[in-house]
């Protein structure tokens, strides 16, 4: 019998074989190697790609560099997003490892945002905690956090360390990435007391994605790589399968056509 | 804890229990009349009904109660007819008993009263002294009375054999009524007490019983025990004076409360004399007021005076039944009761409620406060109306001050809720008598009727009240538990109409001052937002679908995404940190002793991205600073050690094991030792990738300690012919205490502990001293045992003196955890003892007997003392039979066996079944009891259903025709022991069968074949042998005595037969794994077939049965 423990333990565990290329534009003294890396799926991609940037830039000239950003067949994959979301979202259904594409030029600021360094991430990692906080308990809990508890929560994050933040409570919220994009508070319980459902909640944010009787299934809901069946009951989901953002991510992508 | 009962009687007579896990009373339905007192104790529950007599309760229980009658039946040659009937006028009766001395025929034997019944007719019993006889059962000797032998000689003159026949005690979970003597009583009962359990080691079911009648005499029900639990007669007690009330507690306490208000005390209660032989007056506690109730426990006496004023009394103790002097405590009660350790509860003399003595413990035995107890009666709940009601002669007005026959309001009869009742029926709030329990009896009380007859305002209503009250007792369950709905919506009817209690009794309430009880504070709003939790958080179950579908799918996913990309670079590394500590090492070098040493473990990420360490100790050898280290990943089990002054702990690597050295370390306090076990504990693991509960394959072993250890077999453990080497294994620890535990390979894991609870596993992990992440969150519960430590009292003789205690040795304490009970003189030790407990030889050592005779100059005794451990592990109770033995079906890996047969033997050696075990239902449901005609110590079940037992007597049984179909199979099957020796403990695998016996032996079975399961004869393999486990494959695992390492000798070692496969069960060899120190292991999870290339032949099993049967009865034969 499987205990609750190890879906935390996978979900914080949780790591994607990815192979980075460097883009064919990019102007490089000699061929580039792919490098492989297993990536976190909780954290951030700008977070954890401190080696790439060092290994393409052994073949690079200064000159030539500009900031790092990466893209997935053609889309700009978007950094303050969770990797395992990005990854569920653009490429679950490909073969491993995930292939990304390095560019070190034409920065997409239509797409993106800027990351000049790791104090930016920070900054958006603490601003998604307390908007999760302020969706869930109008702010009581972070504005309560002293300044080195943000901290402690950051370096944990940083450090791939596998604790669950301590002093968030999880609580009924939840967010749901997708195109287009879903943020709202949903309450785990209905007013009558009964427990909500994963299917509950997406019959009232995103019809489309449930199957009806008879027809083929055209959405796949996917959360940390897997496909949870639509009675679960959304506080475990939220207890069990969130972010260290706070926010349960769920990813509502088209059955691949093939 | 678990679950228990207090009962109380209110004031209309009805009876009620209220469950320590419940949250309402309970009624008695099945009590047809009312009741003045009830007296409760764990098994049963005895009462005086209405009608004055006494009735009786046994608690339906699994186990049943069962006597065995014999008679033999007696038999002399004579030339003309051989051996006949006709006997020589100086010989026994043709029937007679064991002695000769009573006649017995067959038909003198009757049921003892109408609560009992016959199991079947008479039959021969063909064992004789642990042999099976000729058939017929005879025993034949030269004359009466002689020596018996199951063989007939050319001198046998006279041949007895015996017959048996089984009666069942049948009235269980009903009140039968105890048949009233032939000389019968002079005047009704009007008191009655049950105590006096704890006094002698009898088994559960002995009991004192006390009982007083309307004239002041007091009674001794004599003869009660677990197979009469009825007792056999009444013993008048002479007094001195009248008595009014008596109070006898779970150990050697018994008072009585005078008419004048004095209080007696019983003197001279004892293990040999459970009545006690004299009367001491204690006075009562306040001069001007007499006293008119007393209660007593173990440790404890309260009372009551006539102004309602409590009374505790001081300094009262077994050696001391008297006690000091008296305390007055707060509060106003008219009736006291102390229940099991020495728990306390009252009715108050003003609103009539149960009130619970808060904080009594050990050492506050007269505790805080009062506390009522506030839940609801299930009648409470789901009536909406009264029912009118009145009995014609009806014994609820017994309870009334006058006897007024008519309008007793009742309101048990309205649990149906019927919409036509709600016309008709009248509240009956104004026609509540006051209730003066303990008034004097109304003469009109003669003969109180078993079926009261009922009349009402509506003839129609009454009587479809009545057949529901008669015969829908099932129902009330449902019918409470949907109340429960509808009483929140009529959030205020039962706020007023409390219940008014006349008599409480705790002698079956196990609680303690750390219990959790729902029984204050209760209100409709927490009901009812604790019913919308549980919906919320419990959630129906660990084994939904969707929460499967998660598993499986993450499990899957890490197998997608990381499997094969294991060697790829980690994006994030992880950095070194370090542990410090000082600590004590047991040096290496002789003199060997411990020193102190500076301790410290390293733990960094290995290449393959799990985490590894070393560990350092740092020592001083002649003033040179020197280290000992190990490797993490080289660490094969950490091993919490006994001492008796240090809290030290061992750790093992292959090397260490092969030595019988290992690492010996001693922390400063006990803290401290778990912090660091629980650390690297963990770091094992780490280093191993060795994560969450235990696999279903899993192989368990217990320490003598009774910490529980799990090993994951690697696939290669019954590998031929290399397999991993044992000394290997890596082995954790799970929280929980245990003597004995059994698994198969489905995953059902049962454990016995060392007072004999039974236990089964969770499915979680870690608990005892691991915390975090080592543990898991839930399925972890706290767990109790209890466990005797003995020490002898040794004695020589001499001429002058005659036994003095010079030679006194004491034992060390072995289980130094919380003491629960005083030394006392142990009884039950082999060989017996004369009455004060002692035993006789010539010489120490030597072996003793229980009787002296003119050539023993030693005598010695065995004091026993009881230790309690609370601890916590992924454990959860069944109750309520105590287990010696359990076994459970080892599945094969490609089985698919759905209910899974599970066999007990009960601690008293009753062999029983467990029905509804399965992977999601481990615990099962209930016990099926299997008839033995002898006590039973050793069972096992093997892959086939072959069921194979040992007895007492150390013979060895097999089970017939046991199948899906007959989980408990048909009978029998008496096999030999091999020559002259008793058998101790038996293992069967999937075909293997193996036994142990009491010298150690290890036997293997000759010639079993699906056609024939009994086999042919017992070939001897080992010696030195202390356990056996015979797995799924049948792969053999034993505790093995006496295995030389290179630096020490162990006892208590981990073995592993090497060479075992199906063309030779027995194996070649041992190979030697952890150890000494271990008392247990099972390997019956094991199912994992091992990486080989397997040859065709192998595989059926019947192709083995021409073997040639050689060495039948090998004796003695090392190996």
């Amino acid at each position: 019998m499987a205990d609750d423990k190890d879906v935390l333990r996978d979900v914080w565990f949780g790591r994607i074989p990815t192979c980075f290329t460097l883009n064919q534009d990019e102007v490089t003294e000699r061929e580039a190697e792919p490098y492989y890396l297993l990536l976190p799926r909780v954290s951030y991609l700008t977070l954890v790609t401190d080696k790439v940037k060092k290994h393409f830039l052994k073949v690079m000239r200064a000159e030539d560099v500009e900031e790092m950003w990466f893209e997935y067949e053609g889309t700009p994959l978007k950094w303050h997003y969770p990797i395992g979301v990005l990854f569920d979202l653009h490429a679950s259904n490909n073969v491993l490892p995930w292939s990304i594409t390095v560019h070190f030029k034409n920065f997409p600021d239509h797409d993106l945002l800027h990351c000049p360094s790791n104090s930016v991430i920070e900054a958006h990692f603490m601003s998604s905690i307390k908007e999760a906080d302020a969706l869930k308990h109008k702010s009581q809990v972070v504005n309560d956090m002293q300044k080195k508890d943000h901290k402690q929560l950051w370096m944990g994050l940083q450090n791939g360390e596998t604790h669950t933040p301590p002093i968030l409570k999880r609580r009924p919220q939840t967010t749901m990435s997708d195109r287009p994009f879903i943020q709202k508070l949903f309450r785990p319980v209905s007013p009558e007391g009964s427990a909500h459902s994963l299917g509950d909640l997406l019959k009232e944010m995103y019809p489309d994605a449930i199957t009806n009787d008879g027809e083929q299934k055209r959405y796949q809901v996917v959360i940390h790589g897997i496909e949870p069946l639509l009675e679960t009951p959304l506080q475990w989901l939220s207890e069990h399968l969130s972010h260290p953002d706070n926010f349960l991510h769920i990813c509502v992508i088209p059955v691949p056509t093939d | 804890m678990p679950v228990s009962l207090l009962w109380a009687v209110d004031v209309y007579g009805r009876v009620y229990s209220l469950s320590t896990a419940g949250q309402q009373w309970e009624q008695c339905r099945d009590a047809q009349m009312e009741f003045k007192r009830v007296t409760a104790a764990q098994q049963c529950c005895w009462g005086i009904a209405c009608d004055n007599n006494i009735y009786l309760n046994v608690h339906a229980s699994d186990l049943p109660v069962r006597y065995q009658e014999e008679t033999y039946e007696n038999q002399r040659w004579n030339p003309v007819d051989g051996f006949s009937e006709r006997l020589l006028p100086s010989d026994r009766w043709q029937w007679s008993d064991v002695t000769g001395l009573q006649h017995q025929p067959l038909d003198s034997f009757q049921l003892p009263s109408s609560s009992w019944e016959w199991e079947g007719d008479w039959y021969v019993d063909e064992n004789f002294e642990g042999e099976p006889t000729e058939k017929g059962g005879w025993s034949y000797a030269i004359d009466f009375p002689a020596t018996y032998t199951k063989d007939k000689k050319w001198n046998s003159c006279v041949r007895r054999r015996r017959w048996l026949r089984y009666r069942r005690y049948k009235a269980m979970d009903t009140w039968a009524k105890i048949p009233s003597q032939q000389t019968t009583l002079p005047d009704p009962f009007s008191d009655i007490s049950c105590g006096g359990w704890e006094i002698s080691e009898e088994p559960r079911g002995r009991l004192s019983l006390w009982a007083v009648s309307l004239q002041g005499k007091v009674w001794f029900r004599d003869g009660i025990y677990h197979h009469n639990p009825e007792g056999s007669l009444w013993e008048e007690v002479f007094l001195p004076g009248e008595v009014i009330q008596i109070s006898c507690g779970p150990g050697d306490l018994v008072w009585a409360v005078l008419w004048e208000g004095q209080l007696i005390v019983r003197e001279g209660i004892s293990r040999d004399c459970p009545k006690g032989s004299s009367w001491a007056v204690v006075e009562s506690p306040s001069p001007d007021v007499g006293a008119i109730h007393v209660a007593v426990g173990i440790n404890v006496v309260w009372a009551v005076t006539k102004d309602n004023k409590v009374w505790f009394r001081r300094g009262v103790n077994s050696h001391n039944p008297c006690g000091s002097g008296w305390i007055g405590m707060v509060g106003e009660m008219i009736t006291i009761n102390v229940g099991l350790n020495d728990q306390v509860w009252a009715i108050n003399c003003e609103d009539r409620a149960v009130y619970f003595r808060q904080g009594v413990t050990s050492s506050e035995l007269s505790g805080k406060t009062w506390k009522a107890i506030t839940v609801p009666r299930d009648g409470d709940r789901s009536h909406s109306s009264f029912s009118f009601l009145s009995t014609l002669d009806s014994a609820g007005c017994y309870f009334c001050g006058e006897v007024r026959a008519q309008s007793v309001v009742s309101d048990a009869e309205s649990d149906t809720e019927k919409g036509s009742a709600d016309g008709e029926s009248i509240p009956g709030e104004g026609e509540v008598k006051a209730p003066c329990a303990g008034s004097a009896l109304s003469p009109s009380q003669s003969g109180g009727p078993l079926d009261p007859q009922w009349s009402n305002v509506d003839l129609e209503e009454a009587q479809q009240a009545q057949t529901v009250a008669v015969q829908d007792t099932a129902d009330t369950c449902s019918l409470s538990s949907v109340a429960t709905y509808t009483l929140a919506m009529e959030d205020p009817y039962g706020a007023d109409e409390h219940p008014l209690w006349a008599w409480v009794s705790g002698g079956g309430c196990s609680v303690d001052s750390h219990s959790q009880l729902n029984w204050f504070n209760f209100s409709m709003n927490t009901l009812v937002s604790s019913v919308q939790s549980m919906s919320l958080s419990v959630s129906p179950a660990q084994t939904a679908a969707w929460r499967r579908q998660i598993f499986e799918q993450l499990s899957e996913r890490t197998k997608r995404e990381m499997d094969n990309f294991r060697h790829y670079e980690q994006a994030v590394e992880q950095s070194v940190w370090v542990k410090k500590g000082t600590m004590q090492w047991w040096r290496d070098w002789k003199p060997h002793k411990w020193i102190d040493v500076h301790f410290a473990l390293e733990q960094f990420s290995g290449p393959d991205g799990n985490k590894d360490g070393i560990l350092f100790i740092y020592y001083n050898y002649y003033e040179e600073k020197k280290y000992l280290h190990a490797f993490i990943n080289e660490v094969t089990i950490l091993v919490p050690v006994l001492n008796d002054s240090k809290h030290t702990f061992a750790i093992y690597t292959p090397e260490r094991t092969k030595q019988r050295w290992p690492i010996r370390l001693a922390a400063a306090t006990e803290l401290e030792m778990h912090d660091w076990l629980a650390l690297l504990s963990v770091s094992c693991c780490d280093s191993r990738g060795i994560h969450g509960p235990p696999s279903k394959q899993a192989i368990w072993s217990i320490t003598c300690k009774g910490d529980i250890f799990i090993s994951e077999p690697s696939p290669g453990l019954e590998a031929m012919p290399y397999p991993t080497p044992c000394d290997q294994m890596f082995w954790r620890q799970v929280g929980g205490h245990l003597r004995v535990v059994e698994c198969n390979s489905v995953g059902i894991v049962w454990g016995i502990g060392y007072d004999h609870t039974a236990w089964v596993h969770t499915g979680g992990y870690g608990g005892g001293f691991f915390q975090g992440l080592a543990s898991s969150t839930d399925n972890i519960y706290t767990q109790t045992d209890v466990k005797s430590v003995y020490i002898y009292e040794n004695q020589r003789w001499n001429p002058v003196t005659g036994y003095t205690n010079r030679y006194c040795t004491l034992l060390r304490l072995e289980f130094t955890k919380r003491v629960v009970s005083d030394w006392a003189i142990d009884y039950s030790v082999s060989g017996g003892t004369d009455r004060e407990g002692w035993q006789f030889a010539a010489d120490f050592p030597a072996s003793y007997h229980g009787y002296k005779t003119m050539k023993d100059f030693v005598r010695r005794r065995r004091w026993a003392r009881k230790c309690k451990l609370t601890t916590t592990g992924p454990w959860q109770e069944i109750p309520p039979i105590p287990l010696s033995d359990v076994t459970i079906l080892p599945c094969t890996a490609q089985s698919s066996v759905d209910v899974i047969p599970v066999w007990a033997i009960s601690n008293k050696g009753d062999v029983l079944c467990r029905l509804g075990v399965t992977a999601l239902t481990p615990a099962g449901s209930s016990w099926l009891h299997v008839g033995t005609d002898q006590p039973f110590k050793s069972i096992s079940i093997g892959a086939a259903s072959q069921v194979w037992a040992i007895a007492r007597d150390g013979s060895a049984f097999y089970r017939g025709s046991v199948s899906a179909r007959s989980p408990a199979g048909d009978c029998w099957y008496h096999i030999p022991s091999p020559a002259k020796q008793k058998l101790k403990q038996v293992s069967v695998g999937r075909t293997s069968v193996y036994t142990v016996d009491e010298n150690g032996n290890l036997w293997y079975r000759q010639g079993v074949t699906p056609s024939y399961p009994q086999g042919s004869s017992w070939e001897h393999i080992s010696n030195n042998v202390r356990k056996v486990s015979v797995g799924p494959l049948d792969q053999v695992w034993i505790i093995a005595d006496k295995v030389q390492g290179s630096h020490s000798l162990s006892c208590g070692t981990v073995c592993h037969r090497l060479g075992v496969q199906p063309v030779e069960p027995k194996g070649q060899s041992w190979d030697y794994g952890i150890g000494g120190g271990w008392d247990h292991i099972t390997v019956r999870g094991n199912s994992v077939e091992p990486p080989r290339l397997r040859l065709p032949s192998l595989t059926d099993p019947s192709s083995r049965s021409p073997v040639p049967v050689r060495n039948t009865e090998v004796n003695g034969v090392g190996n």
